[in-house]
């Protein structure tokens, strides 16, 4: 197979500078020898806890920010030696969406201003032809025509969002780099924008880097699944496999943290001590052994290499082939709340028949 | 049977002059038990921190107003007390925390000062002891080497570190009630698990209350004896945490379960409500949910939905609850 994206040995190292001289007194290590690679279509998740180099990883795939080190091929070109003008062309295929698209979407520019200027500046759409292409990007990220000539405030958070998936959306791009989308919103918004971008990937066939701190969200739209910590992917895996059978200590540690609406499942005990230490001088051997539950005197000096274990690849000295699984539990149809569900599904339907007759 | 330590009774907080005056909280009712937690949950925009700051009144006047019913804090209205013997009550017997710590710690005072003037203004301690009393408050909420982290400022501490002593600083003076406002919502979950199991711990050990303002379902699943869901300034669903959960009725509630996804169970597609909240200046005669609720009619559209018990305990304010009839 080859792959859509294909990243290998990514490295972003920030300098510290101090003192008038500016001298570098050393580097914030965001992101170190990163490699991953992502197929036509399917969604590769990055998770990890804030400041684990999500974001930079994000934009350095579209040299948002420049690398330090590594190689970037989109489509089998090499992108970190590009020149401006060739990469600008490339992000025609490559898009980024943010957290919150308010902080990049022009307040003084109407939506239509905003969606035909990707649309001319790669060609898309000539004047002849923007009106309708428009109107068609909108009506795939679930807006109307009307939408067109409002500016950015005049929406909610999640309007705002389909506004920033459709301006993404514009170029019919290959991939899009989709950095916390559904993290400002609220759960009824967030799943309205989940399953937007699910659909999407259906019709268009969009492949997604999807980076979130939120593993339950994860789960629910990712093909595969990156952990970051400090810096490095520590484990990387089929995301029902990563589920299922986490290998590294500290992807077993996110899972057991995140809290399950569910009252009858018990309180999530807090597996892991203290805070992720500074990206400035991260600890020697592995990175996460100060706060690993099962570090031995090797993972203070000896940094493990990603081996493969069946599928997964993971950075643990102790990392072993699971002997047991945890299989997500299917969505039983006959507690209260699925009935309930139900009853509403079918007071909505008949709704919709309603007014369509 | 004991009166509970806080209830508010038919609150209404008002914004905005003129004709532009809009509530923010709409006739919002509950009370806390002694020792025991009360989750307040809902989207954004709800009312929830407006009912937090007003508890303890904390809403600005203007542009806010108290605008109507009662606070009972151990039998005395809140809405009453002249603000001598509120400044008293905050910090002292109320203790609070808020979802940044670092706008409600004073970044030119050190850790240690801060708690050391709290425990001041209201015993009265000697300087050294309650000094002595800041370290040993601060081991209690476990941030690492406490006799040295005392003097730093809290720009030298991480997001978790800073959430540790705002509870520490919220817990100096033995509180009876602890109201924390979306305590854990900007940190990781690998902090909020800590964070929250450190509430539960001290919780057990000073038998304080406490009310847990939060948008996380899965918080409240964890944590909360008691769950109020609020929506557009009014409390639709209140029940005990397993009722609720076992039983959700308000189509609000119902759909906000449905829409949060899961770790640990698979679903092809969530559930969404259409639709957002509605501003709270927007006049709507009936139920607020009604322009977002599958099975609103007529009636929803004109009559606020009254809140009614349909079991011991379990509230809720929907003209077709409960829904299917068959209340487990
Ligand atoms: N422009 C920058 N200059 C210096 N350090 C940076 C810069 N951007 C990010 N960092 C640092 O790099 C690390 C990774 O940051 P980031 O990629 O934003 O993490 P995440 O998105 O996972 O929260 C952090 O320690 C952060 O402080
Ligand atoms: N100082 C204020 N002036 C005007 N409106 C306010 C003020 N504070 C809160 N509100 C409004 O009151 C409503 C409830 O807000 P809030 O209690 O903060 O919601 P929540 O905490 O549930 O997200 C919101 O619509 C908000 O805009
Ligand atoms: S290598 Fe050692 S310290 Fe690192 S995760 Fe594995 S067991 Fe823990
Ligand atoms: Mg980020
Ligand atoms: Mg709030």
């Amino acid at each position: 197979m080859s792959a859509l994206l294909q990243v290998e040995g990514l490295t972003k190292h920030f300098p510290v500078r101090r003192g008038i001289l500016r001298r570098i007194v050393g580097h914030v290590q965001a992101v170190t020898d990163v490699s991953f690679a992502v197929a036509a279509g399917e969604t590769l998740a990055i998770v990890g806890e804030s400041g684990c180099g999500k974001s930079t990883t994000g934009r350095a795939l579209l040299r948002l920010i420049e690398p330090s080190a590594g190689s970037i091929r989109m489509e089998g070109t090499e992108l970190t030696t590009l020149s401006p003008a060739r990469m600008r062309q490339m992000r025609r295929q490559m898009q980024i969406i943010f957290q919150d698209p308010y902080g990049s979407l022009n307040p003084r520019m109407t939506v239509r201003e905003v969606l035909s200027e990707p649309l001319l500046l790669h060609g898309v759409a000539t004047p002849a032809t923007l009106q309708a292409k428009v109107a068609e990007v909108l009506g795939l990220c679930g807006l109307s025509s009307f939408h067109a000539e409002r500016y950015p405030h005049e929406f909610s958070g999640g309007q705002r969002q389909r506004v920033g998936i459709a301006r993404a959306l514009a170029t019919r791009p290959k991939l899009i780099v989709c950095d916390e989308p559904v993290s400002a919103l609220d759960v009824s918004v967030q799943a309205q924008i989940v399953n937007l971008l699910q659909d999407l990937q259906r019709q268009l066939g969009v492949a997604y880097v999807f980076i979130s701190h939120d593993l339950a969200v994860v789960r629910h739209i990712a093909t595969r699944v990156a952990v970051m910590y400090l810096g490095r992917i520590v484990e990387e895996a089929p995301a029902a496999e990563l589920f299922a059978a986490p290998l590294h200590p500290y992807t077993r540690s996110l899972i057991a943290a995140a809290p399950r609406p569910d009252p009858a499942a018990g309180r999530a005990k807090a597996s892991v001590e203290g805070d992720a230490p500074s990206a400035l001088a991260p600890p020697p051997g592995c990175a996460f052994h100060p706060r690993c539950p099962v570090a031995v005197e090797r993972c203070r000096s000896e940094r493990p290499e990603l081996r493969g274990i069946g599928p997964t690849r993971v950075a643990c000295h102790l990392a072993e082939p699971a002997t047991d699984r945890a299989l997500p539990r299917p969505l039983d149809a006959d507690t209260p709340l699925a009935r309930r569900l139900a009853v509403l599904a079918a007071a909505r339907a008949r709704k919709q028949e309603g007014t369509a007759a | 049977m004991a009166a509970p330590l806080l209830s508010v009774e038919d609150l209404r907080v008002e914004f905005g002059v003129d004709r532009n005056v809009f509530p923010a909280v709409d006739g919002v009712s509950f009370a806390v038990d002694r020792g025991a937690t009360l989750g307040i949950v809902g989207e954004s925009g709800c009312g929830k921190s407006v009912t937090s700051l007003a508890i303890m009144r904390l809403v600005s006047v203007p542009p806010g107003r108290y605008a109507g019913g009662a606070i009972r804090f151990d039998g005395q209205d809140l809405l009453r007390l002249p603000e001598s013997r509120m400044r008293a009550l905050r910090g002292g017997r109320m203790g609070m925390i808020f979802q940044e710590p670092m706008t409600s710690l004073n970044p030119v005072y050190t850790c240690g000062d801060q708690i050391v003037e709290s425990l001041k203004v209201h015993s009265d301690l000697s300087a050294r002891a309650a000094r002595d009393r800041a370290i040993e408050l601060l081991d209690l909420v476990r941030l690492p080497s406490p006799a040295k982290r005392v003097d730093d400022y809290p720009h030298q501490l991480s997001g978790g570190q800073r959430q540790r002593v705002m509870i520490a600083l919220a817990l100096a003076n033995d509180p009876d009630l602890l109201i924390a406002d979306e305590p854990t919502t900007a940190l990781d979950v690998t902090i909020q698990a800590q964070i929250l199991e450190l509430m539960k711990d001290l919780q057990d050990r000073t038998g304080t209350a406490i009310l847990l303002i939060t948008h996380d379902l899965g918080v409240v699943a964890e944590t909360c004896d008691e769950v109020v869901v609020m929506y557009a300034g009014t409390v639709v669903e209140q029940a005990p945490t397993a009722a609720l959960f076992g039983d959700p009725q308000h189509p609000y509630t119902v759909g906000l379960m449905a829409a949060v996804p899961r770790i640990d169970v698979a679903a092809d597609r969530l559930a969404t409500i259409e639709g957002s909240v509605p501003p709270p200046w927007q006049v709507l005669a009936g139920c607020r949910f009604a322009s977002r609720c599958p099975l609103a009619d007529d009636r929803c559209r004109n009559e606020p939905p009254p809140l009614r018990a349909i079991a011991p305990a379990h509230r809720v304010a929907c003209w077709h609850a409960p829904i299917d009839g068959a209340a487990a």
